[in-house]
């Protein structure tokens, strides 16, 4: 397994400051390695978002970031040296160092965070004015057509304003922009959720091309969960500001643990097999102020036991207990029904890889047959 | 005119990039003209509605019928001033009582249009909307009748309800405009509404004001209002697009119900193939203003006929895939200002012949109520109109020849990197 390049260990962050405030991640683990696709998932008020952007140190007041360790693995690309950094403790200065240079963002809408009247040159070489000083204007024009090129753009376009340019093209020079200075880092937001479905697929390949070519790690975060286990190495879904649950995107596909993770699995219709009704996540997420007692998810989980109402599980390893698959090792989730007290409900307890040969039947154990 | 001049613009750049192809070129060039005259007619004359009748097949007189629909917009400014924009082609089809008809596409394919059109929110160019078989009149208490058995409900429930008002003022309006219902009997029915979409109880929703809902509780009572005063179809354009995962199949399911409940026709417009075969008895794919397939939902997400719906779906995400994706075919769709010629996916389409790019192919049944406008179903054509495009013209001088056709704003590159 690859050495981690990002690890975040118990972050909090709060809107708001004293009796007022409401917390919006709450404990949040993660670990990106290098060269590989984090998706994280969630329904929107999850906190995924306010997630990666407190570990950029992006997050705007009234956010603030109340606990925990951020720390940032950087590879020298010369010597090949690792230095920890602990972005929560950087000041502003190390922060420009690292921000672009090595940890890059690339925003959902693309026409916002684009400067409607700078010329699409001017955007690209200004990031290299202020992060590679030493570098000429001919230098600088040369890499921002280098960078265009890369993700599919001709050089005739760093004339153009952003509205001259159609979606697909916008979110393109934005994965260039964020390419630009080699990062080893790129958190991607919902970058595809406003495309046409053809160029959205026509994105994420030249993105997964070139991170086979570049070695960047991704963290990527959306609301499309069967985009994302097609995309994604490893999965974190949020709920309430929590992560419920993390593992590799097939064995949560396959193999779901947590209700909430299932829940999301049946919401989307599948393109294959028999159609189902099915029923997806009853109720909706809590509001911050006003979280229920004990774990998060329960007044809307059909498995819900008394425990559940009043004792919030903590995320835990899935390892040894029966009927769960060990292979994993790496799987965690926060549900006291993998406690060991008592065995899964079927669609939470199958192993993975499964039996069965494929295609997987949809998780779909809160359908009902129709039509 | 504007069909001469789509003609030669698409013929000529291929010749150009290709200069060892250009006695094929003129050759294709003549090809057009002569099929030219013969098409000229077809796609603007609504008194020859083509013969095809896309959606579900149900006896009876279908609710709301749409005969050779055509709708095109005028410019009247900018560079193109004085053209029109081709956003729906010669498009029939039936809405019957108690099913619900798919419409998929990408954005610009004209999709919204066609429902904007059915509701006589905009008139159409040519055609005609029949609604239990009778012609739509255009006087006033036509146009009264009309409006309260068609019902739009719009993508964005979050500008669609008007913030100054409540939800009792959403629902009641529509009530006091087409009913005679006294205050009580209004206020009943308004409980009943509020029931039917599952706020509950409603007394809790009436006085609330749209900020204090949640999306799909908007997106609930835009469909409230919808139901009001009791039509007999209902056009969803993108109703769930802008809502958040959980709800979506709430909604989606509250739509199920009202076709075996209410016995509703309902028209479903979205870009998500995977919701439409989810919901829809008939899927109808819809490409640059045509409609280029249509048949039963399995059916079409299963064994879809038409490259543009094998793009649609190769494209659309798929966790039970097991293999990586290939995308078939890419770029934009086209300017609808200049529509390609012949066949108006042919530009990016990978099996594209001689043929496709100089005449437009007509929809053949290639199933049971399954149809698809291509040229590949096709067993009269010859070798030479079955040569491949790509043979002539390989992959990147296939993308410059598309841009070259297509708006300044299209995604140029795109051939050329991906051959690359």
């Amino acid at each position: 397994m690859a050495d981690p390049v990002l690890e975040v260990r118990g972050l909090c962050v709060d809107y708001g400051l004293g009796a007022e405030a409401v917390r919006a991640v709450t404990d949040a683990d993660l670990v990106l390695r290098r060269g590989e696709v984090l998706g994280i998932a969630g329904e929107s008020g999850s906190g995924k978002s306010t997630l990666a952007y407190a570990l950029t140190r992006l997050l705007r007041a009234p956010g603030v970031i109340t606990g925990g360790d951020v720390v940032f693995h950087s590879r020298s690309a010369e010597t090949g040296e690792v230095t920890e950094v602990d972005l929560l403790a950087a000041d502003g200065h190390q922060l420009r160092r690292y921000r672009w240079s090595e940890i890059a963002v690339v925003f959902q809408s693309a026409m916002h965070a684009l400067n409607p009247v700078a010329r699409v040159e001017n955007q690209l070489t200004d990031v290299l004015r202020v992060h590679r000083p030493e570098m000429s204007a001919e230098q600088r024009r040369a890499r921002a057509v280098e960078m265009l090129r890369m993700v599919g753009i001709n050089a005739d376009r760093l004339r153009s304003y952003p509205h001259e340019l159609s979606g697909g093209m916008r979110q393109r020079v934005m994965i260039a922009m964020a390419l630009i200075l080699q990062p080893q880092i790129v958190i991607m937001d919902e970058p595809t959720t406003a495309l046409d479905v053809v160029t959205q697929r026509e994105i994420l390949e030249e993105l997964m091309a070139l991170r086979d070519k570049l070695g960047f790690a991704v963290i990527f975060i959306t609301h499309d969960l069967s985009l994302l286990i097609e995309l994604a190495d490893s999965i974190a879904i949020m709920y309430a500001g929590r992560i419920v649950e993390r593992a590799r995107a097939a064995e949560l596909f396959h193999a779901p643990r947590h209700p909430y993770s299932l829940g999301l699995l049946s919401s989307f219709p599948s393109l294959h097999g028999e159609r189902v009704r099915m029923e997806g996540i009853p109720g909706s997420p809590p509001s911050l102020a006003a979280m229920p007692d004990g774990c998060k998810f329960h007044p809307r989980c059909p498995y819900a036991m008394d425990r559940c109402r009043t004792q919030e599980p903590p995320l835990t390893r899935l390892t040894d207990d029966g009927g769960v698959g060990g292979e994993g090792g790496d799987r965690v989730t926060a549900c006291w029904l993998h406690d060991g007290r008592q065995d899964p409900p079927e669609p939470l307890g199958r192993a993975f890889p499964l039996l069965a040969s494929p295609p997987a039947p949809r998780p779909g154990d809160l359908s009902r047959s129709t039509s | 005119m504007t069909a001469e001049s789509a003609e030669s613009e698409s013929a000529e750049p291929v010749g150009g990039t290709e200069p060892a192809e250009a006695a094929e070129s003129a050759e294709r060039a003549e090809h057009s003209k002569s099929a030219e005259s013969a098409e000229r007619a077809e796609p603007t004359e609504p008194a020859s509605p083509s013969k095809v009748v896309h959606g579900p097949r149900r006896p009876g007189i279908p609710a709301l019928e749409a005969r050779g629909l055509v709708k095109h917009f005028p410019m009247h400014s900018g560079i193109g001033r004085g053209q029109v924009v081709h956003a729906v082609e010669d498009i029939s089809m039936v809405l019957p009582a108690g099913t619900v008809t798919a419409v998929v596409g990408e954005s610009g394919s004209g999709k919204s249009t066609l429902a904007r059109l059915l509701t006589g929110l905009i008139k159409p160019t040519g055609g005609q909307v029949l609604l239990d078989g009778e012609p739509v009149g255009t006087g006033a208490r036509a146009r009264r009748k009309y409006t309260s058995s068609v019902h739009l409900v719009l993508q964005d429930p979050f500008s669609s309800l008007n913030s100054v008002h409540t939800v009792r003022y959403h629902l009641e309006r529509p009530l006091k405009l087409h009913t005679k219902l006294g205050r009580a009997e209004r206020a009943e029915r308004m409980r009943q509404l509020l029931e039917r979409v599952s706020l509950t109880p409603a007394q809790d929703y009436l006085d609330k004001y749209p900020h204090e809902l949640s999306g799909g509780q908007r997106q609930r009572v835009a469909i409230a209002r919808g139901l009001a005063v009791g039509p007999r179809v209902l056009l969803a354009d993108e109703p769930v697009s802008m809502l958040d995962v959980s709800i979506r199949l709430g909604v989606l399911n509250l739509l199920d119900d009202l076709r075996s409940g209410e016995n509703l026709a309902t028209m479903y417009v979205t870009h998500d193939i995977a919701s439409a075969r989810y919901l829809a008895d008939c899927i109808v794919v819809m490409y640059a203003g045509q409609v280029v397939e249509s048949g039963p939902a399995t059916q079409i997400t299963d064994n879809p006929a038409h490259p543009y719906t094998q793009l649609l779906l190769s494209a659309a995400p798929d966790p039970a895939r097991a293999e990586t994706p290939v995308l078939r075919g890419r770029g934009a769709p086209p300017s609808l200002v200049n529509p390609p010629a012949g066949c108006r996916f042919h530009p990016r389409c990978p099996f594209a012949m001689k043929v496709c790019a100089v005449r437009s192919p007509e929809p053949r049944p290639v199933g049971e109520d399954h149809v698809s406008a291509c040229w590949l179903h096709a067993s009269e054509l010859d070798d030479d109109q079955r040569e491949p495009l790509s043979a002539t013209a390989t992959g990147p001088a296939i993308g410059t020849a598309t841009a070259a056709t297509v708006a300044a704003q299209a995604e140029s590159a795109d051939g050329a990197t991906d051959a690359n």
